[in-house]
C-alpha cells in the first residue's frame, strides 16, 4: 500500500478535525482554494468556514490570532504557505507561543501547530529557499518537527496537533508528490509518531549518517552507493529537530564509530553543529574513530540557477566522499575486503 | 443622603461610522460609587507602592504605573461580564488587581517573590489570571492575540469578548492593523482599545500618528472616542460596546487619558512635555478627585466613608508591600519547572551540561 507525503498530511489534520471539535486550521488559502500545496484538498468542503478559515495575507496578524485563540482554549493549526514567510510572524512563534507558559509560571499553555512547506524548493531562488529547522530549535519552550516520509509526515503532525505545547512541523514541498510504501497500522486514526524520537531507516555498522526531511533520501542513496564498495552505512531520520535524540545517535555512534551529519541548511549554528557539540560534551565522543563531518547547504543564499541550485545543496557524491574521508584508511580496507 | 444619581458625562463621545452612541446619561448606584473609588484608589496606592518599591532597588528591571489612567480600568472592568475577556501591554499592575489578583499577588510579582501571581517568573509585564491573558512586553503583539481570544469566544459560541489593549505609541504597530482587518472580515467580538495617553514613551502622539483621532483609524471598523479620566463614560462605552461586538462585531474605542509618571520608572518623564502640562492634569483632570468630588455633591458617597477606604486601601497595600519586600524568591530548582506543558526532553542543559531533571507542578489550562 502507498500513500503521498500529502495525503498522509492531509488525512491526519482530517482525523484530528474528526477527533477534535477545537481543531482548527487557518492559513492563506487552505479553504477554497484547497491549500496552496492542496494539503487541505477537501477538508473545507468536509468542515466548513468555522474549522477550515482563510486569511488574508497577513501572516503576523493571523499567526498572533491563533495564538491568542490557542491560550483560551482552541487547538489551532497555523499554516505558513511556506516557512518563508514565517519570519513576518516569528515573533508571535516565539514570544508569544513559546514563551507563555513559562513566563504565567505553568498558568497558560499554548497548544498550537505551525506548519507549511521548509527548506530548499525548486527554482524559487534565495527568499523561498530557506530551511528554518536550527532557527525554531534553538527556542525552549517549542518542540520542532521535520518528517521526512507519508508515516512521518501523518504520525509527527497528529502528534503535535494533539500536544499540549508550541510544536512547529516543517514539512518539504518536494516530497508533498513523492509516495511510500505503508503499513496498515499507519492509516489507523490513532496512530502517532512519538515527538522526540529518531527511526533509524538503515540499519549499518561502519558510519552513521544522521539527517532530517528530504536530506534522509539523499542519505539513503549515499548509503547504497556506499555499500556497492562493501561500507555499511546507518540511516538515522532525526524526525524531530527538538527535542533532539541524541540517545538514538549516540548508540549508532557506538556502534560505527564514524558520524557525517547532512542537512540542507547552512552549516554555522545549524543543526549538524549541535549534534557535533552534543558528542563533544559526551563520553560518546571517545567511541569516535575519526572526526565527525558535517555535509549542508553551500553557505551562500540559494541562487535560481538549475545549475547552481544544484550545487548548493549536499548530493549524493558529497556523502558519499564525506563518509570516505571520515573512514580514511578503514574505507580502503572495507572496499578491499569487499573485492 | 442619595442611594442612586442620574449623571450626565462630562464630556460627548465623539464616533466614526455609527449612526448612535453610548448612553451620556448614566445612573450610578452609593455600591457601585464606593466600589468604583476603591479600585481606583487601590490602583493608585498600589502603583504608589510599586514606584517606592522601585526606588528601593527592590523591584528589578521593567515598572511601568498606570498612575492618572485609572478611570480606563476600572470603567472597563464594570461593564464587563463574567464571559468577557481582556488582554492588555505593559502597563498592567492596576489591571492584574481588577481581574482578581490579590495586591500581595501584584507587588509580590514585582519584587520577584514566590507569592508573586506569576510566581515571581514573569516579573511587571506577565502577570495573567482567568480571563485576562496577561500583560504583553512586545508592543502591539497583544492585539491580534486578543482578537484571537475573541475568535475563541466566538468558536465556543459562550457569548464572550475580548478587549485588546493598547496605547497610542503601539497604534502605529502594523499587526493592529492586520487584527483589524481579520476581525471585521470575521465579525470577531473584540474591543480594540487604544488607550491614548499622548505618549508612546517619549514620543507624542502628533509625533509619532499621521492620524491622532484613534478611534477613526479602523477604517471601516466604526470607532468611539471616550473621556478617559470619567470612569463612568468609559463604563457607558465599553456597554455598548460589548453589545455592539457581539452583535456586529469590532469596534474601536480610543479612551483619552493621561499617565503621571513617565514610561517607566528609568524616565523622568520630564525632557518630553513640560511640568506644568503634568499639574494642569492633576488638578483638573484626574479620574479620582474629579469622581470623588462628584460622588461628595450628589451625596452618593460621604467625605467619612471616602476617609475610611483610604484608610483601609493605604493598610491593605501598606501590609501588602511589607510582605512583597520579605516573601521569598522561588528556590533555585524552580529555573527548570514548568518549561514545557509536556516536556519531552530527556534533560534541560544547565550553564555547563545536561543535568538538569524538568520539574513538572503544573499542566497549564489548556488541555
Amino acid at each position: 500500500k502507498q500513500m503521498t507525503v500529502r495525503d498522509g498530511l492531509n488525512s491526519a489534520l482530517d482525523d484530528e478535525l474528526a477527533r477534535d471539535d477545537r481543531v482548527f486550521l487557518l492559513g492563506e488559502e487552505v479553504a477554497q482554494y484547497d491549500g496552496a500545496y492542496k494539503i487541505s484538498r477537501g477538508l473545507w468542503k468536509k468542515y466548513g468556514d468555522k474549522r477550515i478559515i482563510d486569511t488574508p495575507i497577513t501572516e503576523m496578524g493571523f499567526a498572533g490570532i491563533a495564538v491568542g485563540a490557542a491560550m483560551a482554549g482552541l487547538r489551532p493549526v497555523c499554516e505558513f504557505m511556506t516557512f518563508n514567510f514565517s519570519m513576518q510572524a516569528i515573533d508571535h512563534i516565539i514570544n508569544s507561543a513559546a514563551k507563555t507558559f513559562y513566563m504565567s509560571a505553568g498558568a497558560v499553555n499554548v497548544p498550537i501547530v505551525f506548519r507549511g512547506p521548509n527548506g530548499a524548493a525548486s527554482g524559487v531562488a534565495a527568499q523561498h529557499s530557506q530551511c528554518f529547522a536550527a532557527w525554531y530549535a534553538h527556542c525552549p519552550g517549542l518542540k520542532v518537527v521535520s518528517p521526512y516520509d507519508t508515516e512521518d509526515a501523518r504520525g509527527l503532525l497528529k502528534s503535535a496537533i494533539r500536544d499540549p505545547d508550541p510544536v512547529v512541523v516543517l514539512e518539504n514541498e518536494l516530497m508533498y508528490g513523492t509516495a511510500f510504501p505503508i503499513d496498515d497500522k499507519v492509516t489507523d486514526p490513532d496512530f502517532l509518531v512519538p515527538i522526540g524520537k529518531a527511526k533509524i531507516m538503515r540499519p549499518g555498522k561502519d558510519i552513521t549518517f544522521v539527517a532530517h526531511s528530504k536530506a534522509v533520501e539523499t542519505c539513503l542513496l549515499a548509503a547504497a552507493e556506499l555499500a556497492k564498495k562493501g561500507i555499511e552505512a546507518e540511516v538515522i531520520n532525526l524526525r524531530s529537530i527538538r527535542p533532539l535524540d541524541m540517545a538514538t545517535i549516540f548508540a549508532s555512534v557506538r556502534k560505527t564509530h564514524h558520524l557525517v551529519t547532512v542537512e540542507n541548511g547552512w552549516p554555522q549554528h545549524g543543526v549538524g553543529a549541535e549534534i557535533c557539540a552534543r558528542i563533544m560534551e559526551d563520553q560518546t565522543f571517545f567511541e569516535l574513530d575519526a572526526p565527525v563531518w558535517r555535509c549542508c547547504g553551500v553557505d551562500v543564499p540559494m541562487p535560481y540557477a538549475k545549475t547552481l541550485e544544484a550545487h548548493a545543496l549536499p548530493r549524493v557524491n558529497d556523502l558519499t566522499e564525506a563518509a570516505l574521508k571520515v573512514l580514511g584508511g578503514k574505507a580502503g580496507k572495507a572496499v578491499a575486503a569487499a573485492k | 443622603y442619595a442611594t442612586e444619581a442620574t449623571i450626565e458625562v462630562n464630556r460627548p463621545f465623539k464616533l466614526h461610522r455609527l449612526d448612535e452612541g453610548p448612553a451620556t446619561t448614566v445612573k450610578l448606584t452609593k455600591d457601585e460609587a464606593l466600589k468604583y473609588y476603591t479600585q481606583m484608589q487601590t490602583i493608585r496606592r498600589l502603583e504608589t507602592a510599586a514606584g517606592n518599591l522601585y526606588k528601593e532597588k527592590i523591584i528589578r528591571g521593567f515598572c511601568h504605573l498606570y498612575s492618572g489612567q485609572e478611570a480606563c480600568a476600572v470603567g472597563m472592568k464594570a461593564a464587563m461580564r463574567d464571559v468577557d475577556n481582556i488582554i492588555s501591554a505593559y502597563r498592567v499592575h492596576g489591571w492584574t488587581y481588577l481581574m482578581g489578583v490579590s495586591p500581595i499577588g501584584v507587588l509580590a510579582e514585582l519584587t520577584g517573590a514566590q507569592s508573586g501571581c506569576a510566581r515571581g517568573k514573569g516579573g511587571s509585564m506577565h502577570m495573567y489570571s482567568p480571563n485576562f491573558f496577561g500583560g504583553n512586553g512586545i508592543v502591539g503583539a497583544q492585539v491580534p492575540l486578543g482578537a484571537g481570544v475573541g475568535l475563541a469566544c466566538k468558536y465556543k459560541g459562550n457569548g464572550g469578548m475580548c478587549l485588546a489593549l493598547y496605547g497610542d505609541g503601539a497604534a502605529n504597530q502594523g499587526q493592529v492593523f492586520e487584527a483589524y482587518n481579520m476581525a471585521y472580515l470575521w465579525k470577531l467580538p473584540v474591543i480594540f482599545v487604544c488607550e491614548n495617553n499622548n505618549y508612546g514613551m517619549g514620543t507624542s502622539s502628533e509625533r509619532a500618528s499621521c492620524n491622532t483621532d484613534y478611534y477613526t483609524r479602523g477604517d471601516a471598523l466604526p470607532g468611539i472616542w471616550v473621556d478617559g479620566m470619567d470612569v463612568l463614560a468609559v463604563r457607558s462605552a465599553t456597554e455598548f460596546a460589548i453589545n455592539y461586538v457581539n452583535t456586529h462585531g469590532p469596534l474601536v474605542m480610543e479612551t483619552n487619558t493621561y499617565r503621571y509618571s513617565g514610561h517607566s520608572m528609568s524616565d523622568p518623564g520630564t525632557s518630553y512635555r513640560t511640568r506644568e502640562e503634568i499639574q494642569e492634569v492633576r488638578q483638573k483632570r484626574d479620574p479620582i478627585t474629579s469622581f470623588k468630588e462628584m460622588c461628595i455633591e450628589l451625596g452618593l458617597i460621604t467625605t467619612d466613608e471616602v476617609k475610611a477606604i483610604d484608610l483601609k486601601v493605604r493598610k491593605e497595600v501598606d501590609d501588602a508591600t511589607a510582605f512583597a519586600k520579605t516573601d521569598a524568591e522561588l528556590a533555585v530548582s524552580h529555573l527548570w519547572t514548568d518549561v514545557s506543558s509536556n516536556n519531552l526532553e530527556t534533560k534541560i542543559r544547565g550553564t555547563v551540561g545536561y543535568n538538569l531533571d524538568h520539574i513538572q507542578e503544573r499542566k497549564g489550562v489548556n488541555h
